[in-house]
């Protein structure tokens, strides 16, 4: 009797033969890498999905040596982080990744975000692809923002204390939901070990479940492409998609160029400029937490200063965390604001392409103005710009019905190299 | 370069001293010594022009990779500052290494009697002594060129000036009513601070009158002249830079080779991936 495979060739012998008996590594590759077809007019915007997934495998890996060092505790946190930096082999080194990785993860995501608001790929039938995405950027801003108070820094007390804070503002639960997060009436040693422990064993978890069913959901339904265009519904006499080449080796061999680029990247940050002046590690991170002394201005890190300026923008607090929830939620919504019957921005109107530059520019300058005091023009910039982030999501019922949308080819725009 | 070490090896034990006495009687006689001093400058040369005005723009100017001046940062360093402040993330073996500074000669002019080289940097007067002397404990050191840059350090040890009002005698531009005693007086000389009158109008017309500051006086010279305390304290500086950050030199050296591997991995990268797609059509 011959063993036959899920594709019906004839199994194979040996320890190859023997493995796939037991486990369905062939048919994993043949169905998800060398079977999977993706269009093949992929453009840069599509580098960043895997990148994310390498930049996950960074942190999770440099995360691991760096908890063999670290010492959680009001009383270590910040002597075990300088041992690391000076007295651990390459210490420096692996927490410079870590800490850069972070930021890159953010400047990753987005970009991948922008991808997906530019060629329309959280509409159907894409929605839970998009809905599993927002899950695993809302883990991962939970996983930064208590990875930032591990270091125990200074900012790292007091942008922990502003940010659980906003719980607070909840009627009613608030204080006690507060007292329930910090597990003492300051942020103190109970908080700074239940971050931990959630930054180093919940949060990855959930993260990868996450993306795992992120990467699930697209094998399902397959990538979107700039063109806006379902490359299932043209197929050859194969059955295989006219516009689509085979994941591997094709876009495997294309990641790799983009690995490169993006590692060139880090490694420049790394190696020449870890802090970014400022930017990525913060000064005032180079001194201890001290809860009675706050450094001069207190912002997070800059992938979460659009909001804090959308916070900020607002007198009344309780309002202004709303806004901040919302302005995180409305992505959620996206599938079902969106009317035009087009996806891409290649064919849509005037309407949309000015709201989407609209909406990339409010992000950029909230994120800017996050950074910032919150005081005169500052402010008055920063209530402008959080009308007009409102608005992108607000009336994209109106205007993405009204807008005049091109036609749509029948196939994806590629021109051979 | 040890010999700028030994150079200054004869001096240092003379000048921890010194450094010790200083430290107490900046605080025993902090009131009247700038006080009776700050009456001989008023009678002496004229003031050097507008010196010191533009001090907020000051640079640091330091370059870690110039090890002799890291070394001399680190001899001035013991001689002035270990007698209230500490290095405690660094060890002395590690400073040793990294500056190139021969054991014995280590052992003999920068350690304190009996610690070992293997001990972090920590200061013989007690952190409680200090509290109650100072009205603070001195902070540690290691990591403040990176906590408030390397220019304010510049700033801050360049901008102290003669002060009756304070109780050390001295006062601060970079950090005003600073705790600290003006210890580099001896090596610095003493200088006044000079104010011109501004005034303002606000919002409702009124007119107000205020005092800011607009260049230093010298009033009595140091042991060092101004360029050469301008050196004393950029190595000063950058020995803080140094400790500050203990493995930058080789970050910085290893990142070169680092980022030419990863270039000429990316060109290969993208011939395989031209090659490859020489298919698609």
């Amino acid at each position: 009797m011959t063993v036959k495979t899920a594709a019906g060739a004839p199994a194979k012998k040996g320890f190859w033969g023997w493995l796939n008996k037991r486990l369905p590594v062939e048919d994993f590759i043949s169905t998800q890498l060398t079977g999977y077809y993706a269009p093949k007019n992929f453009n840069i915007w599509y580098f960043f999905g895997s990148l994310a997934l390498l930049v996950l495998v960074l942190q999770l890996a440099t995360g691991i040596f760096l908890t063999m060092f670290y010492k959680p505790g009001e009383l270590t946190s910040f002597d075990s982080v300088e041992y690391i930096m000076r007295e651990v082999d390459y210490g420096w080194l692996i927490r410079y990744l870590h800490s850069t990785g972070a930021s890159a993860f953010f400047i990753v995501v987005y970009l991948h975000m922008f991808r997906a608001l530019l060629y329309g790929s959280y509409k159907a039938p894409r929605e839970l692809l998009w809905l599993l995405g927002m899950l695993v950027y809302l883990a991962l801003m939970a996983e930064a923002f208590m990875g930032y108070v591990l270091p125990w820094g200074n900012m790292s007390y007091w942008g922990a204390q502003v940010i659980v804070n906003l719980f607070g503002t909840i009627p009613g639960i608030g204080p006690g939901l507060v007292l329930w997060i910090r597990g003492d009436y300051a942020i103190a040693d109970s908080t700074l070990n239940r971050f931990f422990s959630l930054h180093v064993a919940a949060l990855p978890l959930a993260l990868l479940l996450l993306v795992a069913l992120h990467l699930v959901a697209l094998r399902q339904v397959g990538s979107n492409n700039p063109d806006g265009i379902e490359i299932k519904e043209k197929v050859g006499a194969d059955g295989k998609p006219l516009d689509g080449i085979p994941f591997h080796p094709y876009y495997t061999v294309k990641d790799v160029v983009g690995v490169g680029v993006f590692f060139v990247l880090l490694a420049i940050v790394v190696f020449f400029v870890p802090t970014l002046g400022g930017l990525f590690i913060e000064a005032p991170n180079f001194e201890p937490a001290n809860p009675v002394s706050t450094p001069l201005e207190i912002h997070p890190v800059w992938y979460f200063t659009p909001y804090y300026a959308i916070l900020r923008a607002v007198p009344n607090q309780r309002i202004g965390a709303l806004l901040l929830l919302l302005a995180v939620a409305a992505f959620f919504f996206l599938p079902w604001l969106d009317r035009s019957p087009v996806k891409s921005m290649r064919y849509r109107g005037w309407m949309s392409r000015s709201a989407l530059a609209l909406f990339a520019l409010s992000f950029v300058v909230l994120g800017f103005l996050g950074l910032q005091p919150a005081e005169g023009l500052y402010v008055v910039l920063a209530r402008i710009f959080t009308v007009i982030y409102f608005a992108f999501f607000l009336l994209m019922p109106i205007y993405s019905r009204l807008d005049p949308v091109k036609p749509v080819p029948e196939r994806v725009t590629y021109h051979a190299h | 370069m040890p010999t700028e070490v030994r150079h200054g090896a004869a001096r240092l034990r003379a000048d921890r001293a010194a450094a010790c006495a200083l430290a107490l009687a900046a605080v025993l006689l902090s009131s009247t010594v700038p006080a009776r001093a700050a009456e001989q400058g008023a009678a002496g040369e004229p003031a050097v022009a507008k010196e010191g005005a533009d001090w907020e723009s000051w640079h640091a100017d330091n370059n870690v990779a110039d090890l002799a001046s890291v070394q001399r940062g680190a001899r001035n360093f013991v001689s002035y500052c270990l007698g209230c402040h500490s290095l405690k993330y660094e060890r002395w073996s590690r400073l040793g290494t990294d500056l190139e500074i021969p054991g014995q000669l280590l052992q003999q002019d920068l350690l304190p009697p009996g610690d070992k080289s293997t001990e972090y940097i920590v200061t013989t007067m007690p952190t409680t002594d200090a509290a109650v002397w100072f009205g603070k404990t001195p902070p540690d050191l290691t990591l403040m060129a990176r906590a408030r840059g390397r220019d304010y350090l510049y700033r801050y040890l360049k901008t102290y000036y003669v002060d009756p009002t304070r109780q050390t005698g001295a006062n601060n531009l970079a950090l005003p009513t600073t705790a600290m005693p003006d210890v580099l007086s001896e090596v610095e000389g003493l200088k006044r601070a000079v104010y011109r009158d501004v005034t303002t109008r606000g919002e409702g017309g009124q007119v107000s009158h205020s005092q800011v500051f607009d260049h230093f006086e010298p009033l009595a010279p140091g042991r060092l002249s101004a360029a050469e305390f301008d050196g004393f304290v950029r190595d000063t500086v950058n020995f803080l830079d140094y400790v500050s950050e203990p493995t930058q030199t080789a970050r910085r050296a290893l990142g070169v080779w680092v980022v030419l591997f990863l270039l000429v991995f990316t060109w290969l990268g993208w011939l395989m991936k031209q090659e490859y797609w020489k298919d698609v059509h």
